[in-house]
C-alpha cells in the first residue's frame, strides 16, 4: 500500500493527479503495474532475440543428437518394423505360449520380405545383440526363402537351421517385437533376460561393465585428489608471489594447458616406458637393475599419471582465481589474535579456497568421467574406463543401441554426483574464475 | 585470382566431356595414391573417362548417410570386406554382375582367378591386407620366431608383444599356436571349448603384452625396444622396415588376411561408367601396378606374376606381399560371418578376462 513516506507513491500520485490510494498510475492513467510488466515484457522479448541464435545453436547441435542418441538406448525398432506380421503374432499372444504353424507362417513371410527388401541384416544384427550368433542365422536363412518356401513352415525353417526351433530365439524375437526395450539398459549393467522373462546376471566371465563404472569412477575421484595435492600449492605459490615472476609461472602452468592432449600422451610414453626416460636414468644411476625396469605405463599406474597431469590446469585456475581474491589480511589477523599458522590455514584461509576448489574439483571429476583418448593409449588392460567400451560399441560393433545405453548411465550417475554435490557443498558456492 | 578462377571454371564448362566421370571414393594416404597411379590415371588414358577421387575416413560411412538421403555422389567406393557385406545386408548397394570381370589373357575365367572369397554379389576386391607376426631381427641374434607358437614362447624368445587391443585375430592366432591348422580355426572357435581354449593360449603370456590400439603404434613399439615381437597389420610393418630402415622382420606364417575392394551405392548416378571402371581397375595388369605403391596383395592370382619393383626402388614388392603363393602357406581368411556374428560376444569375455 502506497503510504506517505513512499517516495515512488508520491510521484505517481501526483502525476496522475487522482488521489486513488487503491492502485498506482502512470503518466498516461494506466495503472503503473501494467505499465511496468509492458516494458518489462518488451526488454526480456530483446533479451531473448539475443540469445535465440545461441539457443538455436545448442538446440539443433547439442540438445537434438544427443536426445535422438540417447533415445536409441530404449528404442531400437531394427525388428518390429521389418518383421510386421511375427510382431503382431507376438502382441497377440501371451508369452510363452507355444509358436503355432500361424506364428511359423508369419515369421517364414516376414523373413522373405525382409530378404527382398534387403533389410534382413538389420533384422539379424538386432537380434544378434540378445542372441550371438544369430545374424547368420537370419541372413543365410533369408538368401535361402527368397527363393521360395512351401508349407509347412515350421518343417521348412527347421530344415534350413534347426537353430529355428531355439526357445532363447523366440525369447529374444518376442523381446525385440516391440520397439521400446530395456534390454540394453540391463546389459549395460550385467543383466540380461532369461528364456522366461526374468532378470538375472550373465556369466561370470561376460561381466564387464559394472566393473568399468566402479573403476571409472574410482579412478576419477583419486585423479581429482591427486590433482588437488598437487595443485593447491601450486595455486597458492601463484597467487601469493609478485604479479611478474607469478605471470611467469602461469605461463608453466598455460604452456601443458595449450598443447595438444595426443602429444602430451604420448610424451608420457616417450618418459615412462621401459625403455624410456625415467627408466633409463634410475638405470644409470644403478637404482634398479637393467633387467628390473619398472612397467610405469600401459597399466592404471600410467593412466593415472597421464591423466593427472593432463587435468592439473583444470584445478590450478579455478583455485588461482580464487586464491588471488583473498584478503591476506585476515589470516594476519588471525595470527595476531594467537592461532597458529596452521590453524589459520585451517580455519581462516581454506575455507575461503572453498568455491575455486569445488569448482575444480567438479571440473576434473566430470572430465575424468568421460576420458577416452589418454586411457585408450596408455591404459593398457587395467586402466581402460567406460568410455572405452562406449567408443568400441559406437565404431566396431555398431551397436549404438548399448553405447548410448552406457553413455546414459554414465551421464544419468554423473547428474546424481552433481545433484549430491550441490546438496552438500552448495553450486551457489562456486567460482570458475 | 578471381580472373583464373572465372577462365578456368569457362574453360571447364568448354570441355565438358562427352563422358560422365566417375566419382571414386577413396581412403587417401598411400592407399589412394596406389587408386589414382594404378587405377585411375590408366583408366583414363585408356577410355577418356575421368576419374574423379575424393577422400573420406572410412568410405563405408558416407555410403549410408548417402542412400538414406537420396543423394549419392559417389560411384564407386573403396570399403573393408566387412562393411560390404553389412551394406549389401541392408540394401545399401547394386549388385556386381560377376560376369563383367576381364578374364585372364590366357582365357582362364575370372571366377577361376580371384581367391575365395574376392567376389561377392555387392563386392569386388582389390587388395588384400593381413595381420602378421612381426619382430625386431636385431632381438634375436641366434634362433629366428617363425611361427604363432614362437610368439607364444616367451622362454625361448623373451621380451614383451604388442597385440591389437580386441578378441578378433588374437583368438584366431592363440588357436593356431595351440596347433590348429588354419583351415580348422572357425570350427574350432566356434565351439564353447575352442573359445576356452584360445583364451587359455592367452593367458600364458598375458603378462608379456602391451595392447595396442592404433595401426601406427606397433611399429613405434618395436622401434622403441618396448616390445621383442608384434602382431600388427602387415603395411605399417613393411613402411617402417622398407622406408624407414628399421630392422623388422615379418613372420607369414599364421597371417590372418582379409580384403578391400570396390562397392557401388544403390543408386550411383554414372553406373555405366561405374562398371566400366570395376572391369578395367580389376583386371590382372592394374592389379599388379597397384601392388608396386603399397604393400597390399592382389586377389587375383593371374596378378601375382606380374608385379614389379617396389615404386622407387630396384627392390621387388613380391615377397612382401600376403598374396605371394610362398607367404600362403597356413594363412588364415579372416571370416568375417563368424565376426558379424559373434563380435559383441567375445569382445565383452575378451575385454572382461583383460581386467581380470
Amino acid at each position: 500500500m502506497a503510504n506517505a513516506l513512499d517516495p515512488h507513491a508520491a510521484i505517481a500520485t501526483t502525476a496522475s493527479g487522482a488521489p486513488d490510494r487503491g492502485s498506482l498510475t502512470a503518466a498516461d492513467g494506466k495503472p503503473l503495474a501494467r505499465a511496468l510488466a509492458r516494458s518489462q515484457q518488451r526488454a526480456r522479448r530483446r533479451a531473448f532475440l539475443l540469445v535465440l541464435p545461441l539457443l538455436a545453436f545448442i538446440l539443433i547441435t547439442f540438445v537434438i543428437p544427443i536426445g535422438q542418441m540417447l533415445q536409441r538406448s530404449f528404442y531400437n525398432d531394427g525388428f518390429s518394423a521389418n518383421m510386421p506380421q511375427i510382431s503382431a503374432w507376438f502382441a497377440e499372444n501371451p508369452r510363452g505360449t507355444e509358436p503355432d504353424e500361424a506364428a511359423w507362417a508369419a515369421l517364414a513371410a516376414d523373413l522373405s520380405a525382409s530378404a527382398e527388401e534387403r533389410s534382413i541384416g538389420v533384422v539379424g544384427t538386432r537380434i544378434n545383440y540378445d542372441v550371438p550368433g544369430t545374424r547368420s542365422l537370419f541372413t543365410s536363412t533369408g538368401r535361402q526363402v527368397r527363393r521360395g518356401i512351401e508349407p509347412p513352415y515350421r518343417e521348412a525353417l527347421v530344415e534350413i537351421d534347426e537353430d529355428w526351433a531355439s526357445p532363447r530365439l523366440w525369447s529374444a524375437m518376442r523381446n525385440a517385437a516391440t520397439p521400446l526395450t530395456g534390454n540394453f539398459y540391463l546389459a549395460a549393467v550385467d543383466r540380461t533376460r532369461a528364456d522366461d522373462g526374468s532378470i538375472r546376471q550373465v556369466e561370470e566371465r561376460q561381466q564387464v561393465y559394472v566393473m568399468l563404472f566402479m573403476r571409472t569412477f574410482w579412478l576419477s575421484l583419486l585423479i581429482t585428489a591427486l590433482t588437488f595435492v598437487l595443485g593447491f600449492p601450486i595455486a597458492h605459490l601463484l597467487a601469493t608471489l609478485p604479479m611478474r615472476k607469478s605471470n611467469l609461472l602461469m605461463i608453466l602452468v598455460l604452456l601443458p594447458f595449450w598443447t595438444s592432449l595426443l602429444v602430451r600422451t604420448t610424451s608420457w610414453m616417450v618418459l615412462l616406458q621401459q625403455q624410456g626416460v625415467i627408466n633409463d636414468i634410475l638405470v644409470w644411476m644403478g637404482a634398479i637393475g637393467s633387467d628390473g625396469r619398472l612397467q610405469m605405463i600401459y597399466n592404471q599406474t600410467g593412466t593415472i599419471i597421464a591423466m593427472t597431469h593432463i587435468l592439473l590446469p583444470f584445478m590450478i585456475l579455478p583455485l588461482y582465481s580464487v586464491m588471488r581474491t583473498i584478503n591476506p589480511s585476515y589470516v594476519r589477523a588471525a595470527r595476531s589474535l594467537g592461532a597458529t599458522s596452521w590453524t589459520a590455514f585451517r580455519r581462516i584461509y581454506f575455507p575461503q579456497t572453498l568455491p575455486g576448489l569445488g569448482a575444480g574439483a567438479l571440473l576434473v571429476f566430470i572430465l575424468a568421467v568421460g576420458y577416452y583418448i589418454t586411457p585408450a593409449l596408455v591404459g593398457g588392460s587395467s586402466g581402460q574406463l567406460i568410455s572405452n567400451m562406449i567408443a568400441m560399441h559406437m565404431t566396431d560393433t555398431l551397436n549404438w543401441s548399448m553405447a548410448a545405453a552406457l553413455a546414459a548411465l554414465l551421464l544419468g550417475s554423473v547428474l546424481i554426483l552433481y545433484w549430491l554435490y550441490d546438496r552438500l557443498v552448495g553450486i551457489d558456492n562456486l567460482k570458475l574464475g | 585470382m578471381k580472373r583464373t578462377l572465372v577462365l578456368s571454371t569457362a574453360l571447364g564448362l568448354l570441355a565438358l566431356p562427352a563422358l560422365a566421370d566417375v566419382n571414386l571414393l577413396s581412403w587417401g594416404g598411400a592407399y589412394g595414391n596406389s587408386h589414382l597411379e594404378a587405377y585411375a590415371k590408366p583408366f583414363e588414358a585408356e577410355t577418356g573417362i575421368k576419374v574423379v577421387i575424393s577422400d573420406a575416413d572410412n568410405p563405408a560411412t558416407p555410403i549410408k548417410a548417402m542412400v538414406e538421403a537420396g543423394n549419392v555422389t559417389t560411384d564407386v567406393a573403396s570399403v573393408e570386406y566387412a562393411d560390404a557385406v553389412r551394406l549389401c545386408d541392408e540394401g545399401l548397394l547394386e549388385t556386381i554382375d560377376a560376369s563383367i570381370l576381364a578374364p585372364v589373357d590366357d582365357g582362364t575365367a575370372a571366377a577361376d582367378d580371384f581367391i575365395e572369397g574376392a567376389v561377392t554379389e555387392c563386392f569386388v576386391g582389390t587388395d588384400v591386407y593381413s595381420m602378421v607376426l612381426a619382430y625386431d631381427d636385431s632381438k634375436f641374434p641366434d634362433a629366428k620366431p617363425a611361427s604363432p607358437a614362437d610368439f607364444f614362447d616367451t622362454a625361448k624368445f623373451p621380451g614383451k608383444r604388442t597385440m591389437r587391443k580386441g578378441a578378433k585375430f588374437n583368438l584366431e592366432l592363440a588357436l593356431m599356436a595351440d596347433g590348429v591348422p588354419a583351415a580348422e580355426v572357425y570350427d574350432v572357435l566356434g565351439t564353447p571349448e575352442g573359445v576356452d581354449r584360445a583364451f587359455a593360449k592367452l593367458d600364458s603370456i598375458k603378462n608379456d603384452v602391451i595392447w595396442w590400439e592404433a595401426g601406427a603404434q606397433p611399429p613405434q613399439l618395436l622401434a622403441d625396444g618396448e616390445v621383442t615381437m608384434a602382431f600388427a597389420f602387415n603395411g605399417r610393418i613393411f613402411n617402417a622396415a622398407q622406408g624407414d630402415g628399421k630392422p623388422f622382420k615379418i613372420v607369414w606364417d599364421g597371417q590372418i588376411y582379409e580384403m578391400e575392394g570396390w562397392v557401388v551405392p544403390k543408386g550411383a548416378p554414372n553406373l555405366e561408367e561405374a562398371l566400366k571402371f570395376i572391369t578395367f581397375s580389376t583386371s590382372p595388369a592394374p592389379q599388379a601396378r597397384a601392388a608396386e605403391f603399397i604393400s597390399y596383395g592382389p586377389p587375383r592370382k593371374s596378378a601375382a606374376a606380374l608385379v614389379g619393383n617396389i615404386e622407387g626402388t630396384e627392390v621387388p614388392m613380391g615377397p612382401n606381399l600376403p598374396t605371394t603363393e610362398a607367404n600362403m602357406t597356413n594363412a588364415l581368411g579372416s571370416n568375417l560371418d563368424f565376426w558379424v556374428d559373434h563380435d559383441a560376444e567375445l569382445n565383452e569375455r575378451f575385454n572382461s578376462w583383460l581386467a581380470g
